[in-house]
C-alpha cells in the first residue's frame, strides 16, 4: 500500500494535509533533495512537488524519470504558475517525437 | 566505409546472409513497434496536457481560496485546525502492459468511508473561507492523480520511445548497410577466385595441348 507526498514551501502545501495526503514542508533546496530521495525510496507512489522546487531539483528529479515509481508531478505553488510543469510534459514529447509537436500552437 | 578484417570464404558468407535476414526482420518488428508506441504516446500525452491544465488551474484556484482563509484568521487558529488530518489516502498500484512498456494504475483508497469526510477541524473557530479553500482542493484531487498517472506513463513511453528510436535507426542505417556491403565484398572476392581459377585451367590446358600437337609450329608454316 502506497502513500502521498507534497514536497515544497509551507505556504503552498499545508492544505493538502487536510485531504490526507502527508506534507513535507521544506525550506531550501538542499534540504528537499535530502527530502525527495528519502521519499522515492520510501513507501510513496507519487510525490508532488512545487514548480518552484523543481526547477531547483531538476537532476534529482531526472534520476526518477525513468523508474517505474514514484511519479514525481511538479503543481503550482502560491508564488503562481510558472510553466515548469508543462516544460516537463514538452520534454517528454521532445524525447519521444523528436520536436515539439503538441504545444507548438503557443 | 571502414569494414572491419572479414575472411572471404563461403562459410562466413552464409552466417552473414542468416545475420541480414535475421537484422531486417528485427528492423521490421522494431520499427512497427516504434510506431505502435508513438501512437499510444501522442494519446496519452494529448489527455496528459488537458489533464495538466485543469490541474493547474485547480490548484492555482485553491491557493488562491486558502490565501483568502489565511488572511482572514490568526496563524495558530489555522495551524491546530489543520493540524490533526482526520483523512488518509492510501493508493494501490498496478500495471498495464502498453508494448512491453510497464505504465502504472493508480487507484485511491481513503481511511474513513466517506471520501468527503475532510474537514479536519470543528467549525467554531475557523472561517468559511477555509472550507471553500480545503474542498476547492478536495474537488482537484482525484484530477491531480490521474495526472499522475498519465504524466508517469508519457515519461515511461517516451523514454521506451528514444530506446526503440535509435535501435531501429542503428539497425537501417548502419547495420544493414555494412552487412550488405560485406556480402558483396565475399560474392566479389569468390567470384575473383573463380574467375582465376578458369583462366589457369585455360591455360595450363593449351599448355599441355601446345606439348601435343606443337600449334606455333604448324602456324609458322
Amino acid at each position: 500500500m502506497y502513500k502521498i507526498a507534497v514536497l515544497g514551501d509551507r505556504d503552498s502545501i499545508y492544505g493538502f494535509a487536510a485531504l490526507g495526503l502527508d506534507t513535507f514542508p521544506v525550506s531550501n533546496a538542499e534540504e528537499a533533495a535530502k527530502k525527495l530521495k528519502m521519499l522515492a525510496e520510501g513507501k510513496y507512489a507519487v510525490i508532488y512537488l512545487t514548480e518552484a522546487l523543481q526547477a531547483q531539483l531538476e537532476i534529482e528529479i531526472d534520476q526518477y524519470r525513468t523508474e517505474p515509481l514514484p511519479a514525481i508531478i511538479p503543481i503550482p505553488g502560491v508564488s503562481g504558475n510558472t510553466g515548469m510543469g508543462m516544460r516537463s510534459v514538452r520534454k517528454s514529447v521532445e524525447q519521444a517525437v523528436g520536436s515539439d509537436i503538441i504545444f507548438n500552437e503557443k | 566505409m571502414a569494414r572491419k578484417h572479414i575472411n572471404p570464404t563461403r562459410m562466413e558468407l552464409t552466417k552473414l546472409k542468416k545475420k541480414l535476414v535475421t537484422a531486417v526482420r528485427g528492423h521490421k518488428l522494431l520499427k512497427d513497434k516504434r510506431d505502435e508506441l508513438m501512437r499510444q504516446f501522442l494519446d496519452l500525452v494529448r489527455e496528459n496536457k488537458t489533464l495538466r491544465e485543469k490541474v493547474e488551474a485547480g490548484v492555482t484556484a485553491a491557493n488562491k481560496n486558502f490565501v483568502l482563509a489565511r488572511a482572514g484568521m490568526s496563524d495558530e487558529i489555522l495551524n491546530v485546525a489543520l493540524m490533526a488530518p482526520r483523512q488518509e489516502v492510501y493508493l494501490d498500484t498496478s500495471t498495464r502492459n502498453v508494448m512491453s512498456v510497464d505504465i502504472p494504475i493508480f487507484e485511491y483508497k481513503t481511511k474513513t468511508p466517506d471520501a468527503n469526510d475532510i474537514y479536519p477541524y470543528g467549525f467554531a473557530f475557523t472561517s468559511s473561507d477555509l472550507d471553500d479553500a480545503v474542498k476547492s482542493l478536495q474537488d482537484i484531487l482525484p484530477d491531480m492523480l490521474r495526472l499522475a498517472e498519465y504524466e508517469k506513463s508519457c515519461q515511461l513511453l517516451a523514454s521506451e520511445i528514444e530506446k526503440t528510436r535509435r535501435r531501429v535507426n542503428a539497425l537501417e542505417h548502419i547495420m544493414i548497410p555494412e552487412m550488405q556491403e560485406s556480402i558483396k565484398y565475399i560474392k566479389m572476392k569468390l567470384d575473383e577466385n573463380e574467375r582465376s581459377t578458369q583462366i589457369r585451367l585455360m591455360k595450363v590446358k593449351d599448355m599441355m595441348l601446345e606439348k601435343v600437337y606443337h600449334y606455333s609450329e604448324k602456324l609458322v608454316n
